[in-house]
């Protein structure tokens, strides 16, 4: 710089400048908005605003029976709707003393699985979708998560908000072509997860622009209240599968993948590793499973008797809770959302500042968060 | 498995280091007055054989005569829950301190809890609405929420 050039920007008058991202944007992943200041490309403040796709699902589920919440829950996180259905079902057979069928149970263990990687192939394809690799990723994993809302088509005839659990078990047992059909699933998606590995895992620009970003520490994390892979990634093990053993989780065996440095790659890896284990989790299932019954009789008109209850599941974002309050009537006093996605958000403003606007996208794909989840 | 600490056992400990504060207890939790809230919370945070370091959820429920505040903790480095109760009186503007200092993980859940069911959190960084609009009129978690 000679010296007419510093002259120059010593009187260039420069100020920050704040525009809003969002609502509409393709990589809010939803109807998110974002008041980002910045300077430059580089972001100096970041205040997110909530409640675009507000529907006051715990106010709704108190004018309706505790049945009929099921078809709520699935809209919540509509990417993981069977692991809605089997958090709020388990808080609902807590509240009324009711034991699920070992069939049934083994059959929303399957559920739940299969959900966790369709949703952790939705993350995955849109991290790298935000991270400019335009299309390929996002097709090849969209190709994998619809074998599985196939198989979610058998189960219950429904791909997306399945309402497939009930309390007392699941709705119908598995039809005879299903059995077939997720063993070809399941022998197939380990090859397709060594796909994604060979294209992503090592490859130079995913390095270069996940490596060091956003790197969260343990504490911090625990601190924030944020769960799931991202705290994983931090390198915390804690899964409530592990910790906290819900249904037959007990006689699975699977590893805890956790990463290191708690950066935008280690979420990235702790996921793909996250589907491996689904994979066997559910082989596993696959193989203890035993004739029987799936469903324990429990009128439709369900009446716990009056008490509350709280069964948090490692759901595919963090841990998913329904606090139920019952007065001893047909609808819950009291049906609070404890919801992952929106609990991860705490730490956002932390995490963004300090990165230019391209990371922006990558940094918040990286969370992961469903904005049915976030705003209820 | 998760262990879940015994509301008899913690209300005792809570008496001994705050006496005065614990109002009941129960087989899985205890009701403390909220006024050291705060610093009782930083206790159950800080106190190495509880090492209540994650903060799982907060709820609040209108029992129309009073509000309660639910506090759902969850120690990962012992593996075991808690849960911490509040009642708080009022219908106008009732108010709770807030916990952000002691675990940030409040931060964003008791900014809902005033937006939607209002009971405001004083000390918090950053009161305001959530998920509705300023302006917007009451507090639709209410039971006596209308709507309109």
């Amino acid at each position: 710089m000679d010296r007419s050039d510093q002259e120059r920007s010593a009187t260039l008058r420069t100020e920050p400048v704040t525009i809003n991202m969002g609502p509409q944007h393709p990589s809010t992943h939803g109807v998110f908005r974002l008041r980002v200041t910045f300077d430059g490309e580089m972001v100096l403040d970041v205040e997110p605003v909530f409640g675009y796709l507000h529907r006051g699902t715990e106010k709704l589920a108190e004018e309706r029976n505790y049945t009929q919440v099921i078809t709520l829950t699935d809209r919540l996180d509509y990417v993981s709707s069977m692991t809605n259905n089997q958090a709020y079902v388990l808080s609902c057979e807590k509240l009324g003393g009711i034991d699920a069928p070992e069939r049934g149970q083994y059959l929303r263990v399957i559920a739940a699985e299969l959900q966790r990687i369709a949703s952790h192939l939705v993350a995955t394809g849109f991290l790298l979708q935000d991270l400019g690799a335009f299309a390929t990723p996002l097709m090849y994993c969209m190709r994998e998560r619809e074998r599985i809302l196939d198989l979610f088509e058998m189960l219950c005839g429904a791909r997306i908000t399945n309402s497939y659990m009930r309390v007392g078990g699941v709705f119908q047992d598995a039809p005879d072509d299903f059995w077939p059909a997720l063993r070809r699933f399941l022998g197939e998606m380990p090859r397709f997860i060594d796909e994604y590995e060979a294209l992503l895992t090592s490859n130079e620009i995913v390095l270069s622009r996940a490596r060091g970003v956003s790197v969260l520490s343990p504490d911090d994390a625990i601190n924030a209240s944020i769960s799931g892979p991202v705290l994983r990634a931090t390198g915390v093990a804690w899964d409530l599968r592990k910790a906290a053993p819900y249904e037959v989780y007990d006689r699975m065996a699977f590893d805890l993948p956790v990463g290191k440095a708690g950066d935008v790659y280690d979420r990235y890896w702790v996921r793909m590793q996250e589907m491996r284990q689904s994979v066997g989790i559910v082989q596993q299932c696959m193989a203890q499973i035993q004739p029987g019954p799936v469903r324990t009789r429990v009128p439709l008109i369900f009446r716990p008797p009056v008490g509350e209850a709280y069964v948090p599941v490692e759901a595919p974002k963090g841990e998913l809770g329904f606090y139920l309050v019952s007065d001893g009537g047909i609808s819950p006093y009291r049906c609070k959302i404890r919801a992952p996605s929106f609990i991860n958000l705490t730490l956002l403003r932390e995490m963004l500042i300090g990165y230019k606007l391209a990371d922006l996208v990558v940094i918040f794909g990286s969370i992961d968060i469903n904005m049915g989840e976030v705003d209820r | 498995m998760t262990r879940l600490v015994a509301g008899g056992d913690l209300a005792h400990r809570l008496q001994d280091a705050f006496p005065g504060t614990v109002e009941s207890w129960d087989d899985a939790w205890v009701w403390v007055q909220p006024g050291r809230l705060v610093e009782l919370c930083r206790w159950l945070r800080e106190t190495p054989d509880l090492a209540f370091d994650f903060l799982s959820s907060i709820s609040a429920v209108d029992y129309i005569e009073h509000f309660e505040l639910v506090y759902h903790l969850t120690s990962i480095r012992h593996n075991h829950r808690a849960v911490v109760k509040a009642r708080v009186y009022g219908r106008e503007r009732p108010t709770a301190p807030s916990v952000v200092s002691v675990w940030r993980g409040a931060n964003l859940q008791e900014r809902e809890i005033w937006d939607l069911m209002g009971v405001a959190f004083e000390g918090h960084p950053n009161m305001k609405r959530i998920m509705l609009w300023e302006g917007f009129p009451g507090h639709p978690h209410r039971k006596d929420h209308l709507g309109g």
